[in-house]
């Protein structure tokens, strides 16, 4: 908005003077609160309207005039304010202090209300928290429990895996339990995989050397105590674990070979 | 204090700040008010209609209407205007139309109140005829810019660009 054009347009004298209108009244305010040049200009030409106005006056009989209407309306000086003066400050001041101690209070249970939300806030994740580290125990146990009657079971046979080649210091071992076609692979002795590698299990036969592969072990990472459960419904004569790509091999890479164990005749 | 703090104590009745503003516009008024109804006694009880008057409509003043000085000018004009049309007035006193706010400055030897006085009459000697007219009705009669227009018989830009010259003049005159 180009200010000057504004001032120099003449509006503000006439709103001083009173000849606008409702609208442009309230918009010569808001402009005045916005832009300080426009309501210095204001306060310039009102000064001189006044000068010019009071110019026109007669006689300087304004302080008898006043006391004329100070005696119409009642307003006696200080003999009024001597009497109501005291109940007034009474008054205010306690309700100042009635509005401010109330204040006070107000913002002391707001204050406590968000402090004791907070509190709930947060005995409510320790529990979420504690409730899953229950069931994590819960399902550990159960795990735990899988194992060791694994390991009692008469029908179970443990074939050692042995470290082959450039791999000779892993190991792994495979407790096949062939009532119900399963093994459980024990793979503590195999390091992580690189990024893009799994371990691939083989089950093989030995005349002639055919491979069969279990399948991947894409959870080798996160799974805690490298126990691993596979179906095996093969006649298995050994069985080997081979490093593969990403989603597995057709038949094993022989030179990632890590370990390999012969199931006994007996 | 601010205008606007002093304003405010007066909305809420307090009497020293209605006898600042008093003396702030008393005089400015008593100007416009002699103008309107030519007579030192009629002017002064017309004065006190309207600071009375002022007094008792406090609270329905607001800054965003206007400035509080149009706001009791406003006060001022009406009630004058009023006396003028009373039956009592009229019996009195001849049409006054004719007269513009200057003639009083160039005739009246009781001119010796305003402080400004002397730097005015330089002005109004010095103002052009045209300016006359127009601070007239817009200042002292409270004219809209549509009336005035009318009333002098030009343009409404021709009104509002005339009176800010007219005012400019004016606030070299006495604003210095």
């Amino acid at each position: 908005m180009d200010i000057q054009a504004y001032i120099e347009s003449g509006i503000l004298e006439l709103y001083v003077a009173g000849a606008l209108s409702e609208k442009e009244n309230k918009e010569v305010y808001n402009l005045m609160l916005q832009y300080p040049e426009i309501l210095q200009e204001v306060l310039d030409i009102e000064s001189a309207v006044i000068k010019l106005t009071a110019s026109v006056s007669p006689v300087k009989n304004n302080d008898k005039i006043l006391q004329a209407i100070k005696a119409h309306l009642g307003l006696n000086g200080t003999d009024s304010k001597v009497i109501s003066m005291p109940r007034y400050n009474w008054v205010t001041y306690t309700g100042w202090a009635a509005s401010v101690i109330l204040a006070i209070g107000l913002f002391w249970t707001v204050t406590q209300n968000k402090q004791l939300q907070s509190d709930i806030q947060i005995s409510k994740t320790q529990q979420e928290l504690l409730e899953t580290q229950i069931a994590n125990a819960n399902s550990s146990l159960e795990e735990a429990n899988t194992l060791i009657s694994v390991l009692r079971d008469n029908n179970i046979t443990k074939i050692p895996l042995a470290g082959q080649g450039n791999f000779a210091s892993t190991y792994a071992n495979v407790y096949w339990d062939k009532s119900n076609d399963r093994i459980y692979l024990d793979a503590q002795g195999l390091p992580e995989p690189p990024e893009g590698k799994v371990y691939q299990v083989w089950s093989l036969t030995l005349s002639p050397l055919t491979p069969t592969s279990l399948g991947t072990i894409d959870d080798f990472i996160t799974d805690d105590n490298k126990i691993f459960e596979i179906e095996n419904a093969n006649a298995s004569e050994a069985f080997g674990i081979t490093l593969e790509p990403a989603g597995g091999s057709e038949t094993p890479t022989m030179e990632f070979l890590y370990t390999l164990g012969v199931v006994n005749a007996s | 204090m601010e205008l606007e703090t002093l304003i405010e104590n007066f909305k809420q009745k307090d009497e020293k700040a209605f006898e600042t503003l008093y003396n702030m516009y008393s005089e400015s008024m008593q100007g416009v008010i002699y103008n309107i109804v030519r007579d030192k006694d009629i002017a002064e009880e017309v004065m006190q209609d309207v600071f009375i008057k002022a007094w008792h409509n406090a609270s329905s003043y607001s800054s965003e209407k206007g400035r509080f000085f149009t706001w009791i000018l406003n006060i001022a004009r009406n009630a004058a205007i009023d006396k003028t049309r009373s039956k009592a007035f009229k019996k009195t006193k001849q049409n006054l139309d004719a007269d513009f706010f200057v003639d009083i400055l160039e005739s009246s030897d009781s001119l010796d109140s305003s402080t400004d006085a002397i730097g005015i009459k330089k002005f109004v000697k010095k103002l052009k005829e045209k300016c006359k007219a127009v601070i007239e009705l817009l200042y002292f009669k409270g004219f809209t810019q549509v009336e005035a227009s009318e009333v002098l018989d030009m343009p409404v830009g021709t009104i509002k660009t005339r009176n800010r010259n007219c005012i400019k003049e004016l606030r070299n005159m006495v604003l210095e």
